[in-house]
């Protein structure tokens, strides 16, 4: 039984966003894994609730007219995975959110509630930073939509405005496009577990797959929201596939990451294994992306 | 303010129900307080051990950090479903006997329901697969080995794959 | 014998695949009011106020007692049979609400409302006001003068300090040309993670408070609740029902008291109280983490010549087990490999954290961990192989221990290790893996274990059983001795089918719901003794079974007893092999008949004065990534010789879980505390890190069947043993893969790191590559 002040259920985006005008002060809860175990903690004690884990609309993949990728906020992580558009253009992010928790947490937990918590360490940041998606918002005078940079503010605050959900995320064509990615979460066992660090890099070759035209990488909890590393990527920009580009990009990691200690890890540690995730990852999208190394 | 209820109407192991339940009430509250369904085993209660899994329209969820309400026109299963009305065990629950898969029987309900979705899938499972399917629910009985074995035997044989070595083992 | 030796299917299996099996939150009716423990948030201070106001007004609410309210009787918690000599009794330090606290997680105060959400509320409105006092965390700053006192009767925290002097240590070691080892090694604090979270009810009824709880120990409970509520014992009705797993947690007194204490406040209502998972963690009990300092001089040909060992146990808060954990790992030591002149001290040694009590192995895992790290030290700082340093120094057949008369009456340790070397192809892997430079690197260690069966002669060793004929020629059994999940019921039923002669152990009945007021007086689950032990008092009590069932069927068949015995469940006359009748036959005679009505029943009690021991070893192959400062374990093996196997299925399986276990201890599980509060860190099962069904690799069990000759059916330990050695092995594996010892479990990507960079092992592998 859960302290709960109050129950308000949305059956749509709508009727969301008028629960949300009011009752300014409830929390949403979507699957909530995060939020239920946080109000048994007592954190949120005594809370009011809008659950929108009912708004069917609000689930599944699908391509735009923008040849989009489009995924509703109430998709649960083993759908995504399961996902066919996703296994095809952005099978990363699929294996990524396929590494949060377990089995049955993967069936309740949604990437809308992964990403509003506004945490570094969910699985799916570091994949949705490092493809570049786009949150979508929908309130009373419409949808907006955010870069998934600008959606986190800070740690656990994400850009929702008090009359609005989340109700996609969208990966434009122009991220995925010929783009191979690979993720990697470290943790300290192999289920049911929290990234210690969570590392996704992508990369787009060339067509002859000697050089890397683009690579992207970001980070969970590299610092107090996920972060991509910048410099890295910039180094990385134009420059052949070889040993020496990975060993190179690796060591730029250390200029734009900022984790800290913590009983969890130490900096230190943190930063070392940030490398090494860094090189193995990028060594792994150029395979998939067909380069040789 | 004053405490608020709401009439759920399911399907719980075959059968259509209706109860009143508090709003407050995960699903786990529900099935063991107004159902007796005591199979489903609070071990956590925040989503970490998996002794509450039940089946809900397929899949399987922790039902401590389910809410009752949203029970709501869904199909939800328990292990006490399994059993026929002449007291038959199902394969999955034999194959737990007969491969010794219980010891104190704690996370046994739980761990026998996602065994339940994983073979009505009706795939072939790497034994990589199958443990990470699997990694869900924690046991510190069991060390997982014979579990792992009950199910792999049972998915083998339901897929008809009775020469596989492995049921020799 | 034809049911003992056999992989039958658990009594129990049938109830708990279906979902019938009752566990104590089963069994309670769902109108229970709710209890809530309100705990301490620091580390050490004195309960200044409690402002109970606000808590009071939560609807709902039914009664607020706090750490002044509860009687001023302190009373002890360990799982150990009660002495009668005062000098031999556990330290009673506990009181049901404390207001000096000891530890963050003390007991405070306690909230009874109609429902969790209420008792919830108001467990967080009580306002508890405390004079902070200083704390210490680490257990040999807690012996140094000036140091928080938790205690007073205790100076310098230390609980107990015992000593081992064998020979003459300091001359000893004073021999020309002896190679010196030393090494610090360290153990964690972990917690036992039963999946059912210790949870107990209690309601008074026919002048006695009732509780119903999940304990290993329901006489030594009930006994404890007596003591606490300062009641007579007869007076508290203990009731097990089926229990969600206990490995030593539950061998304490957890809240049964204070749950008595609570349904004596609201005139006997039902009161339940229901452990959250984070309070498993931090306020039932822990395994003492010990740090072990070893010295061992040996000559050039790996002779032992002189060991000290000093063993430094983490108490925790309150006494609890105390000593007897590092007492009884510190007398490993200079038996598992012999040594004419040792010199041990141990120390038990309050901290202001958890209580430490009983865990499944009871100090032999942390023994393991310093004593096998040492061995494969000594073994290196020698050049030689470590596997080939434990045949040359390791325990042999013939060795006796003066104190228990234990006995080796096989060369157990060299079968088990042959064993396992056999299994992991040892000599090929050590060659295969000796020359290895690159970031992934392969390993294979060994760590054997001395363990040694029950408690006698350090403490009393008993077993009392009743025996009932039903009408059906079936037989109803209880014994005091536990079933935890661990399958003692099983292997109680086929021992009962074979001493009285019944066909089929499914014949057996046993009672695995124990209630003391039905019972027969028992100690309870732990140990590793219950089919060792009660096997004594099922053949003892099935033979004077079959004595008074034979006496009757003499009255019946008019045969001389001699002539007669009970074979498949029928009376055979022994001379031409003729079924004379079926026991049920005989048993609905006897109960019925109008000329000689008898309930044929037995009962009996067994002293049991010997112990066995029960060895055995891990052999574990591991693939090191050292970047990523990660262990794999890809292969691992345990093989025991715990005698003869009762059900192998059973004991199989019951070796899988403390492997897992012990994967655990080695590589992952810790539960740390913040060293500026004392506050605990990761008491969840999301942070502390116990295996999952992803964290290891197929688990072999082997064993060695030497019959125990001391034993009833041959049989000795095995519930404790598989929980000791993988560590170790695990460690030494690491260490044949790097070169890198690592003395401090468990071995986590933090500590790697450490050590790795410490020995020159964290550098640029992706530069040498290219």
């Amino acid at each position: 039984m859960y302290d709960m002040k109050a129950l308000y259920e949305a059956g749509s985006v709508e009727e969301a966003v008028r629960l949300r005008i009011e009752h300014p002060e409830a929390q949403i809860i979507a699957g909530g894994s995060d939020v239920l175990v946080q109000m048994r903690e007592g954190k949120r004690a005594g809370k009011e609730l809008i659950s929108i884990y009912g708004i069917d609309a609000m689930r599944g993949v699908s391509i735009d007219e923008n040849e989009a990728i489009r995924i509703g906020s109430l998709t649960s992580f083993s759908h995504i995975t399961r996902d066919p558009i996703i296994q095809k253009y952005c099978n990363v992010l699929g294996e990524a959110v396929d590494m949060v928790g377990g089995p049955q947490i993967r069936n309740i937990g949604t990437i809308g509630g992964n990403t509003c918590n506004g945490v570094t360490s969910a699985d799916s940041a570091s994949t949705l930073h490092a493809w570049e998606a786009i949150v979508e918002l929908t309130g009373s005078n419409g949808v907006r939509r955010v870069p998934i940079k600008e959606f986190y503010i800070k740690a656990g605050q994400v850009d929702i405005k008090p009359d609005e959900i989340q109700t996609a995320i969208i990966i434009p064509k122009e991220s995925y496009e010929g783009t191979y990615g690979h993720y990697i979460k470290y943790a300290m066992r192999n289920a049911m577990d929290i990234a210690t660090l969570g590392c996704s890099v992508n990369v787009r070759l060339s067509a002859d797959k000697k050089t890397i035209e683009r690579a992207r990488i970001a980070y969970g909890v590299a610092g107090p929201v996920p972060m991509r590393a910048e410099s890295a990527e910039r180094y990385a920009a134009g420059k052949s596939v070889s040993l020496e580009t990975v060993e190179q990009f690796g060591a730029e990691v250390l200029n734009d990451i900022n984790p800290r200690d913590s009983w969890r890890a130490s900096k230190a540690f943190r930063q070392h294994i940030a490398v090494e995730m860094a090189k193995r990852c990028l060594v792994c999208s150029i395979k998939l992306a067909g380069g040789e190394i | 303010m004053a405490q608020q209820y709401k009439l759920v109407t399911c399907t719980i192991n075959g059968k259509e129900v209706s109860t009143m339940v508090d709003v407050r009430a995960s699903l786990t509250d529900m099935l063991r307080n107004d159902y007796r369904l005591t199979s489903v085993k609070k071990g956590c209660e925040v989503g970490e051990c998996g002794a509450c899994n039940v089946i809900i329209d397929g899949e399987a969820f922790n039902s401590c950090i389910y809410l009752a309400v949203w029970a709501e026109g869904k199909n939800i299963r328990t292990l006490e479903s399994l059993i026929s009305p002449e007291g038959e065990l199902s394969d999955i629950q034999q194959a737990f006997i007969d491969e010794t898969a219980i010891q104190c029987g704690f996370c046994t309900p739980g761990f026998i329901m996602t065994a339940v979705e994983i073979l009505e899938s009706g795939k072939h499972y790497s034994d990589d697969e199958l443990r990470k399917l699997l990694s869900g629910h924690l046991c510190r009985c069991t060390g997982y080995e014979n579990i792992f074995k009950a199910v792999k035997k049972t998915m083998l044989r339901r897929l008809g794959k009775l020469d596989d070595p492995f049921l020799k083992a | 014998m034809s049911n003992v030796g056999k992989s039958v299917a658990r009594v129990d299996a049938f109830d708990k695949a279906t979902g019938r099996a009752r566990y104590t939150d089963d069994r309670c009716d769902k109108g229970a009011l709710i209890a809530r423990v309100v705990h301490s948030t620091v580390a050490h201070g004195v309960v200044k106020s409690i402002d109970i106001e606000a808590a009071s007004k939560v609807p709902g609410v039914v009664k607020i007692v706090t750490c002044f309210d509860v009687p001023d009787i302190k009373f002890p918690t360990a799982g150990h049979p009660w002495s009668t000599d005062p000098h031999h009794q556990d330290v009673a330090d506990r009181l049901l609400l404390t207001s000096h606290v000891r530890f963050y997680g003390d007991d405070v105060a306690a909230v009874v409302a109609e429902n969790e959400v209420a008792a919830a509320q108001a467990a967080r409105l009580i306002k508890i006001e405390y004079e902070e006092l200083p704390f210490v965390l680490d257990v040999q700053k807690a012996m140094e003068d000036g140091a928080p006192q938790l205690h007073e009767k205790f100076k310098n925290n230390i609980l107990n300090h015992t000593t081992i002097r064998n020979g003459d240590y300091e001359s000893a070691r004073k021999e020309e040309g002896l190679i010196c080892v030393e090494g610090w090694y360290d153990t964690p604090t972990v917690q036992h993670c039963h999946i059912e979270n210790h949870i107990c009810y209690a309601y008074e009824e026919n002048g006695q408070v009732v509780v119903v709880s999940s304990t290993q120990i329901p006489h030594i409970t009930r006994r404890i609740c007596g003591q606490a509520l300062g009641i007579p014992w007869g007076k508290v009705r203990l009731v097990k029902p089926y229990i969600g797993g206990g490995f030593g947690n539950k061998q304490d007194a957890l809240y049964e008291p204070l749950c008595a204490y609570l349904t004596t406040q609201v005139g006997g209502r039902l009161v339940k109280l229901d452990v959250p998972r984070e309070d498993t963690f931090v306020s039932n009990r822990v395994r003492h983490a010990i740090r072990t300092h070893i010295i061992s001089y040996m000559r050039p040909d790996g002779t032992f010549v002189a060991r000290k060992i000093e063993c430094f146990s983490d108490q925790g808060a309150y006494a609890s087990h105390g000593h007897g954990i590092v007492a009884k790992g510190m007398g490993a030591f200079p038996q598992q490999y012999p040594c004419p002149n040792v010199e041990g001290d141990a120390y038990t040694v309050f901290t202001n954290k958890s209580v430490a009590g009983a865990m499944r192995g009871y100090g032999i895992p942390q023994a393991m961990w310093a004593g096998e790290c040492h061995i494969d030290d000594c073994a290196r700082a020698l050049g030689v192989d470590p596997l080939e340093f434990r045949f040359k120094n390791i325990m042999k057949k013939g060795y006796r221990d003066g104190f228990s008369k234990n006995e080796l009456y096989d060369d157990s340790y060299v079968q088990c290790l042959e064993k396992g070397k056999a299994y992991l192809d040892y000599d090929r892997k050590v060659a295969e893996y000796a020359k290895q430079t690159g970031p992934v690197r392969r390993g294979i260690g060994v760590a054997a274990f001395w363990y040694n069966t029950a408690v006698w002669p350090i403490s009393l060793e008993t077993s009392s059983c009743r025996m009932i004929l039903n009408q059906d020629g079936s037989v109803q059994v209880q014994v005091g001795e536990t079933e935890i999940g661990q399958g003692a019921d099983t292997a109680y039923a086929q021992m009962t089918a074979d001493v009285i002669g019944l066909a089929d152990y499914k014949d057996v009945h046993v009672v695995s719901c124990q209630d003391t007021d039905v019972t027969p007086f028992g100690t309870g689950a732990y140990a590793s003794r219950q089919t060792y032990t009660a096997g004594f008092s099922i053949r003892q009590t099935g033979l004077l079974l079959k004595e008074r069932i034979l006496k009757y069927a003499c009255e019946l068949t008019r045969q001389a007893v001699y002539n007669l015995d009970i074979e498949e469940g029928n009376i055979v006359r022994t001379t031409d092999g003729r079924v004379l009748m079926s026991l049920g036959e005989l048993a609905t005679e006897a109960l019925y008949s109008l000329t000689h009505s008898e309930h044929l029943s037995a009962e009996s009690t067994y002293q049991i004065k010997n112990n066995a021991y029960s060895f055995g070893c891990t052999f574990a192959e591991v693939e090191v990534d050292i970047p990523m400062c990660k262990v794999k374990v890809l292969d691992i093996i345990n093989v025991h010789d715990c005698g003869k196997l009762i059900n192998p299925a059973l004991a199989e399986a019951q070796v899988h879980g403390g492997m897992s276990m012990a994967i655990g201890y080695g590589v992952s599980e810790q539960l740390l505390f913040d060293e500026k509060t004392g506050k605990p860190l990761n008491n969840n099962l999301l942070d502390y890190k116990l295996s999952t069904f992803m964290d290891h690799p197929h688990l072999e069990a082997q064993f060695v069947e030497n019959y125990e000759p001391t034993s009833a059916f041959g049989t000795k330990a095995l519930g404790e043993p598989p929980a000791c050695s993988g560590a170790p092995a695990i460690r030494n594996a690491v260490f044949n893969a790097t070169g890198v010892g690592v003395n401090r479990a468990p071995m986590t990507p933090h500590v790697l790191f450490d050590r790795f960079s410490e020995e020159g092992l964290i550098r640029d592998f992706w530069r040498e590559e290219k």
